[in-house]
């Protein structure tokens, strides 16, 4: 057996003629067909049942839905959170970033900033609610701050709390591919720091920065653990209607009300994630 | 000028020196804004956490210390929720379940697509990166009618794992392509089937073994991901860790029971993702 193929390479089919020959491809459907029912499926029924009123009849006018009021209120209760914590949590996120990117690339603060941002990054949800609640909250240990509950001030402070280590993984590289050369360049040409950043650094660095901003933003956009543990009585952005709209059918009363604002939610998330991929195609241009 | 210096991203000789006075102030400038930004961000980053060990703590009285709150961990069982102890159960278990399927869905599709199917690789990245875009709570609204039809044959929270390996998706995804690119998968592959190997001991035996970093990240960063998913437990009405720590917060607000948890909880993902980071470091070093 083992010389029937040797001649053959590993890269390629062998055709040693003992069975017909299944297509290469074959191996794969497993994964297709997981991700199919899974990913594909659930997806294609928010946006088929958007379409559709509760009865089963198509119903293209429901788009329209999305502009009712009461709709709209809760895509700009969204919008608010999203750009309070994207925006605080970019430009604080870029100060920490290049605080660790100034310091020794092998040393140990260096390394404990990107490690705790990797981990950090990751925890939202309940936990993180819970752990601000009572820091600041109507108990906390370090004060009662009377905002704690205010939309989108409070649950705003708690989301940073995951968008800064976010901001830093994602900015660190860009500012890592700041070139030594342009830096002596522009101060060999009597450049003072501000006329650097302004006319140099800061240029070079924008569409990152505006890449990894709305990167934030659809972070933020999609989170539901968080501000559902931190207010679960009042719903004030999307995904907290969805949930309700989901265990109450109540509402808008001839729309699929969940689908509706979760296909609202994928439009506004592929509108800002292709934004994200045209800036950071334009930001590989000069950092590399 | 000293900042961005000390990069060393460039092979060139080190430019001449600027006077040293300068060069010395802006080092001590950068000195001190570095020091403030850490110290600042530092306690920002560890005051929550520190907030939630010392609410843990809490005895029955405001102020006052107490072990309760760890004790209670085993048994606490509050009216009209299942007891504590078998969320936990559940989660860990929803934990194993979801990396073994995603690693048997994953490793050898990625090493077939490397080996034989290239013309597929385009797609499934774009698959596997595509959750990362569609937001869990969209997901479970069009999981409702699937999660019906399941729920015919086991009502078990177990069944979970099933959307869990998608959200897993990306995350593994990212850790087994880096490891894959880190070797030369053709060579091996070649090497082996010319030695006689079949096409599964190739995968298992020789590619997945060169891997076994890039695996053991995906592994962590999937069990991370379980232990803190709550949107789409709570939206399909299964109860797992966070969403039994929501729970008992309704129930009893200040549980202490519910701080002991939340920090056990976060010390062991904590855990789990400083391996990860240690042990992506090494391969870096090495590499």
């Amino acid at each position: 057996m083992a010389v029937a193929t040797t001649t053959k390479t590993g890269a390629r089919p062998s055709r040693s003629g003992r069975r017909p020959s299944v297509p290469a491809w074959v191996g794969t459907v497993p994964f297709f067909a997981y991700v199919a029912v899974f990913l594909l499926l659930p997806t294609g029924i928010v946006v088929v049942d958007a379409l559709k009123n509760p009865n089963g009849s198509w119903a293209f006018s429901n788009i329209s839905e999305l502009g009712n009021p009461l709709v709209r209120g809760y895509f700009i209760g969204s919008l608010k959170l999203c750009l309070l914590s994207s925006v605080s949590g970019a430009v604080f996120g870029a100060i920490l970033a290049y605080a660790v990117a100034s310091g020794n690339p092998d040393g140990v603060v260096r390394r404990l900033y990107i490690s705790a941002s990797g981990v950090l990054a990751q925890f939202g949800g309940v936990t993180l609610a819970f752990a601000f609640l009572v820091l600041i909250g109507p108990v906390g240990l370090l004060f009662h701050a009377s905002w704690y509950y205010d939309f989108p001030w409070g649950i705003g402070l708690i989301y940073t709390y995951f968008q800064i280590p976010l901001m830093v993984l994602v900015f660190l590289p860009a500012i890592d591919g700041l070139k030594v050369q342009w830096r002596e360049a522009s101060e060999n040409l009597g450049s003072s720091a501000w006329q650097y950043w302004r006319y140099v650094g800061g240029p070079l660095l924008a569409p990152a920065f505006l890449g990894a901003t709305l990167l934030l933003f659809a972070n933020a956009l999609s989170a539901f653990a968080t501000i559902q543990a931190w207010e679960n009585q009042i719903a004030y952005i999307v995904p907290q209607q969805i949930s309700t709209a989901l265990s109450s059918e109540v509402g808008l009363s001839n729309v699929n009300v969940a689908d509706l604002l979760a296909l609202g939610m994928v439009i506004l998330v592929a509108i800002v994630m292709t934004g994200y991929a045209l800036l950071q195609r334009r930001a590989a241009r000069w950092l590399r | 000028m000293a900042a961005v210096t000390s990069l060393g991203e460039t092979p060139i000789a080190p430019p001449a020196r600027r006077p040293r006075g300068m060069q010395a102030r802006r080092r001590r400038r950068l000195n001190a804004f570095r020091y403030v930004v850490f110290t600042v961000f530092g306690l920002f980053f560890i005051l929550p956490l520190l907030a939630m060990a010392r609410f843990s703590l809490e005895g029955a009285t405001l102020g006052s210390w107490s072990l309760s709150g760890w004790r209670q961990i085993a048994s606490y069982q509050n009216t009209g929720i299942p007891p504590l102890l078998s969320a936990i159960e559940i989660t860990l278990e929803l934990a194993v379940i979801t990396c073994v399927v995603t690693l048997v869905l994953l490793v050898p599709t990625m090493i077939w697509i490397r080996l034989r199917v290239q013309w597929l690789a385009r797609t499934v990245e774009f698959l596997c990166l595509l959750p990362l875009t569609i937001p869990a709570i969209v997901l479970v609204v069009g999981l409702g009618p699937i999660y019906n039809r399941i729920q015919h044959y086991s009502l078990s929270a177990l069944m979970l794992f099933w959307v869990y390996v998608i959200l897993a998706l990306p995350y593994a995804y990212r850790a087994l392509a880096a490891g894959l690119s880190a070797i030369d998968v053709t060579t091996l592959a070649e090497a082996a089937r010319s030695l006689g190997a079949s096409w599964f001991s190739v995968i298992v035996r020789v590619i997945a073994p060169n891997m076994w970093q890039a695996i053991l990240n995906a592994l962590l960063l999937t069990a991370a991901l379980v232990l803190g998913e709550f949107t789409i437990a709570y939206l399909l009405l299964y109860t797992n860790l966070q969403e039994e720590l929501y729970a008992i917060s309704r129930n009893t607000p200040n549980a202490s029971v519910v701080f002991s948890t939340s920090t056990a909880a976060l010390l062991f993902a904590f855990a789990l993702l400083l391996i990860l980071s240690y042990v992506g470091r090494r391969r870096r070093g090495r590499g």
